[in-house]
């Protein structure tokens, strides 16, 4: 919008690199801001990429929550038209079990739960159980009633990087690993932000007549720092990864919301969440999974799919939910997941600070409407919201896989197409022309030199857990004990530091570590042992 | 909490270390295939997300399973990668893979024209036309036929004498000692009548069908497995051992019918076994006598099938051999020869085949025995042309070393 502006001066300023900053970096530079995006660690670090990756439907929140219901559905739909290769339509189902007729959630709620969907605009319909596993072979057998909604799976790395990339195509600056120290406030005006890079220990100013609180749990704090106080707490979610899909359809519980009821089949592998603590502040940077937890997830996952009583379990993991406290219901599920979108101009009387909180991964881009609306309104810009319509990089084929095109070589192999499901049309700037760009560095996830280029040259990878959440390297059934040697090699040597090797796999090693520790039994334990003992001894070696 | 890991082909146990890869004669002769590990465990997980992920290069697998044997963590990776070619396999050359894997159909038709069958598959102008037409590798020698079966061989001149005996099993003989070779079901026959065994035909036996799984022909695969699992039930209802010549039959019908096409065949798997376990378990059991020709003397080179180191019975032959007293064995180095079964006679395969199999056709032609030992037909067929070397079953090798008659005499 503005002209004339000086490289540290913006339009808009947003702090978080989370699906909300990233969706609302995106929307306002698509409708002609300047914009600066600041992430403390990498995008998708938080609650972004620590969560189900469900594309919902709405129907778990159509009973009692219908206007949330009503969002996720819609948002659904444009997510299915603007972010192809972030989503995939599994369609889902509400199962209902013989024991759930006894604590009150049997047919008579099933038939209550359908209405709420019609009425929210989902198309729920009841199917017979023997259809049900027909449709997902995989589903526990005893049930008595399912009803089909269409649910899907979100990759939410994925899509994160694409909003990022697709406002660094219209101008946006990005810069992650940066920690806002302090705001530039004069008066009761936040005029900027004093940043320091964690990476090469700079610090520095950036200006902007607007700036956007999208921090997630982090917003707290930043609101703090501002002057201002938004009451949020965090809600611990814990899951669990199986080592590769086990159901194609998502699976839920038709019953009110509880822990461990749904099911998701994301990319490679399958995911059970999740769970609801209450967790302090301090314990947001560092989360780990409980012995009960796990227990809890494993047993509310066998109700809905027995056979994960014998699936091996790649690792856990938890995110924490940004919920606005509006009571103090200690387990966080009566809130509604509402967005919350506050001008502290009008709230607080803090001049050009906007916090856009709550909500959930399903409906960032409204959450990113109406920061931007708020914004525009701010800057007395009329520019109206395209990101409804306008697909992201990598999103325009309708089939991904047989209309992107790819060269065809000799001894092709999967990694070529799998890039093609994770990158969308975005594959055309991976180079598969040379033999070297075409090998295969991480083989559970079907990662090639070429893709680590690409993600490096274009979306802003420094590590290789920023490289796992652009690619998938590292995620597959080894957790890096096969590949992250050659990971590592052909990371740094893109990187143009090939000295950094052994730092980047030693990073990466030890974050893998934590989640597998958690479910160390088995073979994932014999993984473990495999991993050690090939990190261990190259380490003897030297 | 959680026990096992419990999938198809142990699926999950797989730790990704690549062992398997090191072993695959394919990967390193044919840069088109993306090896076991590729085409097993890490293509499965993306077949499991979407059956696009399913790569026709897998056709390049020969099933020799050497990646299986060399598992440490007993992931079926051989089964996996046949199991997905007959669930999302096209078939390409419908009529060459057809006529190659239905032995039994062909068969027959050949051996009632063996000669001209024999001389029209040995001309240049015929293999030429069906290595345009059909794919098949006109550098190939063709397998003969042969113009009398062993069956009806021996319903004129073995059956009416076999009541006689002492004990008794079933022979499951086999399409190549049908139609290509019946000396080999002959001196199968002589050798267990010398030892006191009465050998009776299964109630019409069909081929195993491994051609048929590798060709993607599931159905007609499943029917024969049926019968056969049938048939067999039934020898070994009335007490009798099957007993085999051909190491991948029986690995077909002991472990490919429950894990390939899911026919049960758990009642009789445990009593289909090779022959020479079967002599060498009678032996130490000191149920059987053996007496050698006194002036008997060879020198043989002992190639294992592939298959053979699947059911890992390799030192039952190994010691067999080694009893005959004029024999001087050479127990070659562990190589695929390539042949594959029908996989070398393929148009595409022939030059990997014959890259496969050199290190083996080296060391035969470095120990230049008098003939090579091995269990397998087609590994015959393979050795033989490209080596030169003759190649002989064990049985058969056992029947030129055994006094017959006095072996006879004392297990009477």
């Amino acid at each position: 919008m503005a002209n004339n502006l000086k490289d540290n001066e913006f339009d808009v300023i947003i702090v978080g690199g989370g699906i909300t900053g990233a969706g609302t970096a995106r929307d306002c530079s698509l409708r002609g801001l300047r914009v600066l995006l600041i992430e403390r660690n990498d995008i998708a670090d938080g609650a972004t990429g620590r969560n189900h990756g469900l594309l919902h439907s709405g129907a778990r929140y159509a009973v009692k929550d219908s206007e949330s219901a009503t969002e996720c559905i819609k948002e659904n739909m444009i997510l299915r038209n603007i972010a192809r290769n972030c989503v995939e339509d599994t369609q889902g189902l509400f199962i209902t079990l013989p024991e759930d007729a006894e604590t009150g959630f049997g047919l008579d709620y099933q038939k209550k739960f359908i209405d709420a969907c019609i009425a929210a605009g989902i198309s729920a319909k009841a199917i017979d159980p023997k259809d049900a596993i027909r449709m997902e072979p995989s589903v526990n057998p005893t049930l008595i009633g399912a009803v089909q909604v269409p649910d899907g799976s979100v990759d939410p790395f994925r899509l994160c990087s694409a909003n990022v990339l697709d406002a660094k195509l219209h101008g946006a600056k990005v810069i992650t690993y940066t920690e806002v120290t302090e705001f530039v406030k004069e008066d009761n005006t936040i005029k900027g932000v004093k940043v320091h890079n964690k990476k090469t220990g700079e610090d520095a100013v950036y200006y902007a007549p607007v700036t956007v609180n999208a921090a997630g749990i982090w917003g707290h704090s930043i609101a703090e720092m501002a002057g201002v106080h938004v009451g949020m707490y965090p809600a611990k979610g814990a899951l669990l990864v199986f080592g590769h899909r086990v159901n194609n359809v998502v699976i839920n519980r038709c019953r009110k919301s509880a822990d461990g009821d749904i099911l998701v089949p994301g990319d490679t592998v399958t995911v059970i969440g999740t769970t609801s603590t209450k967790v302090p502040f301090e314990e947001c940077d560092n989360m780990s999974v409980t012995r009960e937890e796990v227990e809890l997830l494993l047993r509310e996952g066998c109700a809905l799919c027995p056979s994960l009583a014998n699936t091996r379990i790649l690792r856990a993991y938890a995110g924490v939910r940004p919920l606005v406290a509006s009571d103090d219901d200690p387990t966080g599920r009566s809130i509604s997941r509402g967005i919350v979108c506050l001008d502290h101009e009008t709230r607080d009387g803090i001049k050009g600070f906007i916090t856009i909180t709550g909500g959930k991964l399903m409906t960032y881009r409204l959450m990113a409407e109406w920061a931007t609306d708020a914004v525009c309104r701010k800057l007395a810009v009329a520019e109206q919201c395209k990101t409804a319509v306008t697909p992201l990089p990598g999103s325009e084929p309708k089939d991904q896989y047989s209309e992107v095109k790819i060269p065809q070589f000799a001894g092709a192999n999967l990694g070529m197409k799998a890039s093609i499901g994770r990158q969308g049309s975005m594959v055309r700037k991976i180079d598969f022309t040379n033999a070297e760009d075409r090998e295969l560095v991480c083989e559970c996830e079907q990662v090639t030199v070429g893709e680590i280029r690409y993600a490096v040259n274009e979306l802003g990878v420094t590590s290789l857990r920023d490289l796992r959440r652009r690619t998938r390297v590292g995620m597959g059934t080894c957790q890096g004990a096969f590949c992250i040697g050659k990971a590592a090699a052909a990371l740094a040597a893109a990187l143009g530091k090939p000295e950094m090797a052994d730092q980047l796999a030693a990073d990466y090693l030890n974050e893998r570590w934590k989640g597998m520790s958690a479910v160390g039994w088995g073979d994932t334990l014999r993984e473990m042992e495999y991993l050690q003992r090939v990190y261990k001894s190259s380490n003897e070696s030297k | 909490m959680q026990e096992h890991s419990i999938s198809a082909n142990n699926f999950e146990q797989c730790q990704k270390c690549a062992i398997c890869t090191t072993v695959c004669p394919v990967l390193a002769n044919n840069e088109l295939y993306p090896g076991p590990k590729q085409a097993g465990p890490d293509g499965e997980r993306y077949r499991m997300k979407n059956p696009v992920f399913y790569q026709e290069t897998l056709k390049y697998c020969m099933n020799c399973k050497r990646c299986e044997v060399a598992c440490p963590s007993g992931v079926k990776i051989g089964d996996m990668i046949q199991s997905a070619k007959l669930e999302y396999g096209k078939r390409s050359h419908i009529i060459r893979d057809t006529t190659l894997a239905s032995t039994d159909l062909v068969g027959p038709m050949a051996s009632a024209f063996a000669p001209v069958a024999n001389l029209a598959l040995s001309m240049k102008p015929v293999k030429a036309v069906l290595d345009a037409t059909i794919g098949v590798s006109k550098h190939r020698t063709m397998p003969k036929y042969s113009s009398q079966t062993f069956e009806s061989w021996f319903k004129k001149n073995a059956a009416a004498k076999q009541d006689g005996f002492r004990n008794h099993i079933s022979y499951y003989h086999g399409c190549y000692a049908n139609f290509n070779y019946p000396q080999l079901g002959k001196d199968f026959v002589a050798v267990m009548n010398a030892l006191g065994y009465g050998v009776h035909l299964l109630d019409k036996e069909e081929c195993c069908g491994v051609a048929m799984i590798s060709a993607g022909m599931k159905k007609q695969a499943t029917k024969k497995a049926q019968h056969n699992v049938k048939v067999i039930g039934e020898a070994v209802a009335a007490g009798r051992k099957v007993v085999t010549v051909s190491t991948s039959c029986t690995l077909t019908i002991r472990d490919e019918y429950p894990h390939l096409l899911g026919v049960d065949n758990s009642a009789v798997r445990d009593n289909v076994v090779l022959v020479e376990k079967f002599l060498w378990q009678a032996l130490s059991a000191e149920n059987v006598k053996l007496v050698w020709k006194e002036d008997y003397k060879a020198r043989a080179a002992y190639h294992v099938p592939c298959h053979q180191e699947v059911l890992g019975w390799s030192n039952f032959t190994i010691e067999l051999l080694q009893m005959i007293p004029g024999m001087e064995l050479t127990v070659l180095d562990s190589h695929c020869c390539g042949i594959g079964g029908t996989y070398g006679f393929k148009k595409e395969n022939y030059e990997t085949s014959q890259k496969i199999g050199q290190p083996l056709f080296d060391s035969i032609k470095a120990a230049d025995p008098d003939f090579v030992a091995c269990e397998c037909e087609t590994c015959k067929w393979q050795i033989e042309m490209s080596t030169g070397y003759a190649v002989k079953n064990p049985i058969s090798i056992l029947a030129e070393a055994l006094d017959l008659e006095k072996t006879m005499e004392a297990n009477r």
